[in-house]
C-alpha cells in the first residue's frame, strides 16, 4: 500500500464503501477470512519461524509456542464460535411489558485500525484480526517497524488469505502511524506502550472513536515459602521460563520482578541458579533458547539500567552483555533500590529482580503502591494468602503458580485496568470488542397502557407508581377505582 | 461532612478531594456487599422520602409536569435502586469459566471488581435520574464517586447536593457542584471511570481529558434519532406514542425522542392530520397555556431552536404550530414538512419541540437519509410489514432501535442503553450499570503437577512437534506425537 496520504485516504474510502456493501456482515464472509489466516498460518510456518528468528532471535519451538500455535488454537475457537456469537440475545422481559420482545443484536462498528507491537508480531496482529474480521469489520493491521521482516511477510503474504478489499496491511512507523491516526475509525486497537496509548487515545477522542489499549507495566511474581523441594523447582522454572524464555522478558505479561520473604530469598537464587544451566546450559550466548535484544536502542536502555553502580553492585547471577550480537545474559539481582529506575520503569528485557519484605503479605501493600499491573503472579500454597491476594490487589488478572498461561486461555477475558490498559479481547471478548450490542425492542400496535397519555392527573399518577413497582393488584384495584389515588403536592 | 458550599472549588480543594477519597476507597471501605448494599438502601430512601421536592425542583428548572417527573425520574430511579438491590449477590459474584487442555490442570473465574474513584458529569433535562442512576451502578460495584451535576439546572443540582451530603457516605460520595471551571478542575484529576452524559462537543473534551490519564469512559451523547412511519398501520397508536416520545418527553428536549420523522409522500397527510388531532386531544387548543408540557429550558436554548424555526428555507415549511411565547420560555408542539435536507433543523439534533417530517417516494429511501448522518441514539420505526422490520433493524445502526413505539427500550432495564459513533461508547442500566464501573479481572489457578517440558527451553525437534500437537491438532495427534509418532 502506497503512503502518499492522498492515495491513503482515498483507499480508506473505497473500504468504507465496500463495507457499506454489507458483504463482510455475511457469517459465509467472516468464515472464510477466519480460514484464511487459518491456511495462512499452516502454509507459512517456516517463513514465519525464519521471520521471528530474523527479527528478534527466537527459537522456531518458542515461536511455534507462543505465536503459531496460538493464533491455530484461537482461530479454530473462533470459527468453532462464530455462529454463537453472531447470534442476537434475548432480554428477559419484566411482566408488565407484554407484547414486546427485546433483544441484544451484535453489528460491526465498521472500520477499524488494529496498530501491533513488535515483540509477538504475529500473534498480537492475528489476535486483534480475529476478533475485528468475526465481528464482521473492515480491518486495516499498522504492523509495527522495529520487527521488520515479520511486518513484510505480513504485508506480502498474509493479504492473499483475505479479501483485500476489506483487509489491509499498512507498514511505516511512526510517521504513517500519525497519518493513521488522523483519519475516521470506528475503533481503535492498539498493543503497545503507555505512552504512545495516551496519544492513541487522544487522537481517537477527536472522532469519538471507542478504544482498546493492550499496555503493559510491571508484572510482579509474588513467591511464597513451598516447603516440597520438587514443587519449589516447578515453580523456580515456571518463573524463569516466564522471564527468559518469552522474548527475553520483552513481553507485556513477563515477570519484571520478584517478591518474596527475607527468608528465602538465598534459597531462592540458589534454585534459580541451577534450574538457569538446566534452561540455557552453561553458556547461555551459546543457547539458542533466548531470544534477542530486538534492536540497538532497547539493548542501551537495559544496558543504561544495569550500569547503575548501585545496581550494578547488586547483580547475583549473570550480567554479561554483547552489543554486537543484541545479546544479555539473563541476570538476576538481589533488592535493587526501589528508587533505580530498573525498579520504577517496565523492564522489557531479561533482567530480573528479586526484591525482599519481611512478610509475604507485605507484597499487598508493595503492588499497590504502584500502578496497576497487566498481570500479578502468585507462587504459593496459602489458601488465605491467595484469597487476600484476589480481593486486594487489583489488575489485569491474577495467576496463581504459574505465569503467561492466561494468554493461551479462551475463556479468560485478556486485558489491562488503570495504567496497563482499556478493555479486554481473546476468545468472544475479541468479538465484543469490535461490535456494537444494539438493544433492539419490538411491540405490538395492540394494548397501550391508557393512563401513558395525558391529560395528567393524579389517578394516572397513581397508576403509573403502580406500574413501576410491578404492583399488579395496584394497578386493577386503582383501575376498578378503589385505590384511593395518592396525591402530588401541587396540583396540575 | 460535604465540603462547604460556598467554598470555591478549584485545583487544590480538586486535589485535596482526589487524596480523602483514594484514602477511604484504599481502605476497602466500599468493597463490601454491606457498604453497598447500606447505600443502595439510602439513596432509596433519598428519593422517596423527597418525591415532592424532586418534582418541585424539576417544575422550578423545566416546569416539568409532575407525572413526567415521576415516570421519567422517580420511578425509574426506584426501579434501578431495586434491582441492584435484589440482583447484588448475584453481580458480585464471581463467574466460574471453563478451561481447556492447554492449562491442564486448571480452574479459572472472572472476579467483578471496583475501578476505584469514579466521576458522573450529568446532563440537565433529566438531572436525577442521569447522576443518581449512573450512580446506582458505580455504587452497586463498589466505587466512590463525585456527581458534577448541571448547573443549568440549578434547583436540581442543589436539592442533588443537599439530598446526598444528608443520606450518603460523604466520606467516599461527593457533590461538586459548578460550571465550566469546577468541571475543567475536575477533569484534569486522575479517575478511575468518567461517565459523562450530554453533547459531543463536550465527548469529545472529556474524552481527551480521560486519555492523559488513561481514563476509560463512558460516554452517552446524542444525535439525531430518526422514526419512520409506514402506511397500513394503526396511525392513531403510533402517532400517540411519537407524541409521547417526543412533546411528552420533556417537550423533545431528550436524547432518545423523535428527533425527525421520514414517511411516503402519500402518506404524510394522513401523518399530519392524526399528529394534529391527537396532539390537541393530549394538550388542548391552547397548548401554550398547558400545564403538561415542559418549558424549554432557558433562553439561550430558546433563541437556539427560533433560529432553527425562523431560518429563511424552513418558516414557510410549518404545518401546525410555530406559535411562541419567550415571556413564558415556550414554543408549542410545531410540526414542519419537507424542510431543505441543508436547513440548520436538519444540520443539528433539535432537542425541542420541533418536529421535520421528510417525505420520500419509497420508504426503503429512508436508510440512505439515516445512514448519511451520524450514527443516533436510537431509531424508531413504524410499521407491519415483517420484511420491511427486518431489513431495518438489521441496515440501520443506532444505539437502540425501537419498532412501533419511542423511548421505551430504556425501560427494559435487561437492556443495555448507550450509543455508537457519534451517539457515544459503552451502555448502562441495569447489570451494565454494574457492569460499566467494573473490572473483570481473569483469575487462573494451577497446581504443581503436571508439567510438560515441552513449554521449556532447551528447545528441540522434539519438543516443537509436542507442542504442534498440542496447539494446533487433535487429541489423537498429541498421543502420537507423546510417542514418538509424528
Amino acid at each position: 500500500m502506497e503512503e502518499g496520504s492522498g492515495d491513503l485516504g482515498r483507499e480508506l474510502e473505497e473500504m468504507r464503501e465496500y463495507y457499506v456493501t454489507g458483504t463482510t456482515r455475511q457469517e459465509s464472509w467472516r468464515r472464510a477470512q477466519l480460514k484464511g489466516l487459518l491456511r495462512f498460518v499452516k502454509e507459512n510456518e517456516d517463513p514465519i519461524m525464519d521471520a521471528l528468528g530474523r527479527d528478534l532471535g527466537k527459537h522456531p519451538a518458542e515461536a511455534y509456542r507462543d505465536e503459531i500455535g496460538s493464533s491455530i488454537k484461537s482461530l479454530n475457537y473462533a470459527l468453532d464460535h462464530l455462529k454463537a456469537w453472531m447470534s442476537s440475545k434475548k432480554a428477559k422481559l419484566p411482566k408488565i411489558a407484554i407484547l414486546t420482545k427485546a433483544e441484544i443484536i451484535s453489528e460491526p462498528l465498521g472500520l477499524v485500525l488494529v496498530i501491533s507491537s513488535w515483540n509477538f508480531p504475529f500473534g498480537l496482529s492475528l489476535e486483534p484480526l480475529i476478533g475485528a474480521l468475526s465481528a464482521g469489520n473492515a480491518v486495516v493491521l499498522k504492523p509495527s517497524e522495529i520487527s521488520p521482516i515479520c511486518s513484510s511477510l505480513l504485508a506480502t503474504r498474509l493479504i492473499n488469505y483475505v479479501d483485500a478489499k476489506a483487509v489491509k496491511i499498512v507498514q511505516g512507523g511512526p510517521t504513517i502511524g500519525e497519518q493513521l491516526l488522523r483519519y475516521r475509525w470506528d475503533k481503535i486497537f492498539f498493543t503497545g506502550n503507555a505512552q504512545i496509548g495516551r496519544l492513541v487515545m487522544a487522537a481517537a477522542s477527536r472522532e469519538l472513536t471507542p478504544v482498546t489499549l493492550e499496555l503493559g507495566g510491571k508484572c510482579p511474581a509474588v513467591f511464597d515459602r513451598i516447603s516440597s523441594s520438587f514443587e519449589r523447582k516447578v515453580a523456580v522454572q515456571r518463573v524463569l521460563g516466564a522471564k527468559f524464555s518469552a522474548c527475553a522478558g520483552q513481553a507485556c505479561i513477563g515477570i519484571d520482578y520478584i517478591l518474596t520473604e527475607k527468608s528465602l530469598g538465598a534459597t531462592l537464587v540458589d534454585t534459580m541458579k541451577s534450574m538457569m544451566e538446566k534452561l540455557f546450559g552453561k553458556n547461555p550466548k551459546e543457547s539458542r533458547s533466548i531470544a534477542r535484544i530486538v534492536n540497538r536502542n532497547h539493548f542501551l536502555r537495559l544496558k543504561n539500567l544495569l550500569d547503575d553502580p548501585v545496581v550494578k553492585a547488586t547483580i547475583v547471577h549473570g550480567g554479561s552483555m554483547d552489543e554486537h550480537n543484541l545479546f544479555i545474559e539473563p541476570t538476576i539481582l538481589m533488592n535493587p533500590p526501589l528508587e533505580s529506575a530498573i525498579m520504577t520503569d517496565e523492564i522489557f528485557g531479561p533482567i530480573l529482580p528479586i526484591i525482599t519484605l519481611q512478610n509475604i503479605e507485605d507484597s499487598i501493600n508493595f503492588i499497590n503502591a504502584r500502578p496497576k499491573p497487566l498481570a500479578i503472579y502468585i507462587f504459593s500454597k496459602n489458601s488465605s494468602l491467595k484469597r487476600r491476594m484476589v480481593k486486594e490487589t487489583s489488575s489485569g488478572s491474577v495467576i496463581f503458580n504459574d505465569a503467561l498461561i492466561q494468554y493461551l486461555v479462551d475463556t479468560l477475558p485478556f486485558g489491562g485496568v488503570g495504567e496497563s490498559g482499556i478493555g479486554q479481547y481473546h476468545g468472544k471478548f475479541s468479538f465484543d470488542a469490535f461490535s456494537h450490542p444494539k438493544a433492539v425492542a419490538r411491540r405490538s400496535f395492540l394494548v397501550d397502557l391508557w393512563f401513558r397519555f395525558p391529560p395528567w392527573n393524579d389517578h394516572k399518577l397513581q397508576l403509573f407508581r403502580s406500574a413501576y413497582e410491578y404492583d399488579y393488584l395496584g394497578i386493577v384495584l386503582t383501575v376498578l377505582g378503589l385505590n384511593k389515588p395518592r396525591g402530588a403536592s401541587s396540583k396540575v | 461532612m460535604g465540603s462547604d458550599a460556598t467554598a470555591i472549588f478549584d485545583a487544590e480543594a480538586a486535589q485535596t478531594m482526589m487524596k480523602e477519597l483514594r484514602a477511604v476507597y484504599g481502605s476497602g471501605a466500599t468493597k463490601s456487599y454491606d457498604w453497598r448494599v447500606s447505600q443502595l438502601s439510602q439513596l432509596l430512601k433519598l428519593i422517596e422520602y423527597h418525591e415532592d421536592d424532586i418534582a418541585a425542583a424539576l417544575r422550578s428548572d423545566l416546569s416539568k409536569p409532575d407525572i413526567e417527573s415521576y415516570v421519567y425520574e422517580i420511578g425509574v430511579l426506584k426501579s434501578s435502586i431495586k434491582l441492584a438491590l435484589k440482583e447484588l449477590r448475584k453481580w458480585m459474584s464471581p463467574e466460574k469459566v471453563k478451561t481447556s487442555l492447554i492449562s491442564f490442570p486448571s480452574s479459572a473465574k472472572i472476579v467483578p471488581e471496583p475501578l476505584g474513584i469514579v466521576l458522573i458529569i450529568s446532563a440537565w433535562n433529566y438531572p436525577f435520574l442521569l447522576s443518581l442512576d449512573p450512580l446506582v451502578g458505580a455504587i452497586a460495584a463498589g466505587n466512590a464517586a463525585v456527581l458534577k451535576p448541571s448547573e443549568i439546572s440549578p434547583v436540581s443540582s442543589a436539592l442533588i447536593a443537599k439530598l446526598v451530603r444528608e443520606y450518603m457516605d460523604s466520606s467516599t460520595i461527593r457533590v461538586v457542584e459548578g460550571a465550566v471551571a469546577e468541571t475543567s478542575v475536575l477533569l484534569e484529576q486522575k479517575w478511575d471511570k468518567i461517565c459523562y452524559t450530554g453533547n459531543a462537543v463536550v465527548g469529545r473534551i472529556v474524552m481527551a481529558a480521560a486519555a492523559k490519564h488513561l481514563t476509560p469512559v463512558l460516554l452517552e451523547l446524542g444525535g439525531k434519532c430518526p422514526a419512520v412511519v409506514d402506511l397500513n398501520i394503526n396511525l392513531q397508536v403510533a402517532c400517540r406514542r411519537i407524541i409521547m416520545g417526543k412533546w411528552g418527553s420533556n417537550n423533545g428536549q431528550t436524547c432518545v425522542s423523535p428527533d425527525y420523522i421520514i414517511t411516503t409522500k402519500a402518506n404524510a397527510p394522513k401523518l399530519i392530520d392524526a399528529l394534529k388531532t391527537e396532539l390537541e386531544k393530549f394538550y388542548g387548543k391552547n397548548m401554550l397555556e398547558s400545564n403538561d408540557l415542559s418549558r424549554i429550558v432557558n433562553s439561550n436554548h430558546f433563541a437556539r431552536l427560533i433560529k432553527l424555526l425562523d431560518e429563511d428555507k424552513v418558516s414557510g415549511k410549518v404545518v401546525y404550530g410555530g406559535k411562541r411565547d419567550e415571556s413564558i420560555l415556550k414554543i408549542m408542539p410545531t410540526i414542519l414538512l419537507d424542510v431543505p435536507r441543508n436547513s440548520l433543523i436538519m444540520k443539528e439534533e433539535i432537542f425541542g419541540p420541533l418536529l421535520p417530517i421528510l417525505t420520500v417516494d419509497r420508504l426503503e429511501d429512508s436508510f440512505n437519509i439515516i445512514n448519511s448522518g451520524t450514527k443516533p441514539l436510537a431509531a424508531y420505526l413504524f410499521t407491519n410489514d415483517k420484511r420491511f422490520r427486518e431489513h431495518f433493524v438489521t441496515e440501520v445502526s443506532a444505539g437502540g432501535l425501537v419498532v412501533n413505539d419511542t423511548t421505551i427500550h430504556l425501560g427494559v432495564l435487561t437492556l443495555p442503553f448507550g450509543g455508537v459513533g457519534d451517539s457515544g461508547m459503552g451502555s448502562y442500566h441495569g447489570k451494565f450499570s454494574f457492569d460499566a464501573f467494573s473490572h473483570k479481572k481473569a483469575v487462573l489457578y494451577r497446581g504443581f503437577v503436571a508439567d510438560a517440558d515441552i513449554r521449556y527451553p532447551p528447545y528441540t525437534r522434539k519438543k516443537l512437534r509436542l507442542l504442534q500437537a498440542l496447539l494446533g491438532g487433535s487429541f489423537l495427534t498429541i498421543i502420537l506425537a507423546l510417542f514418538g509418532r509424528n
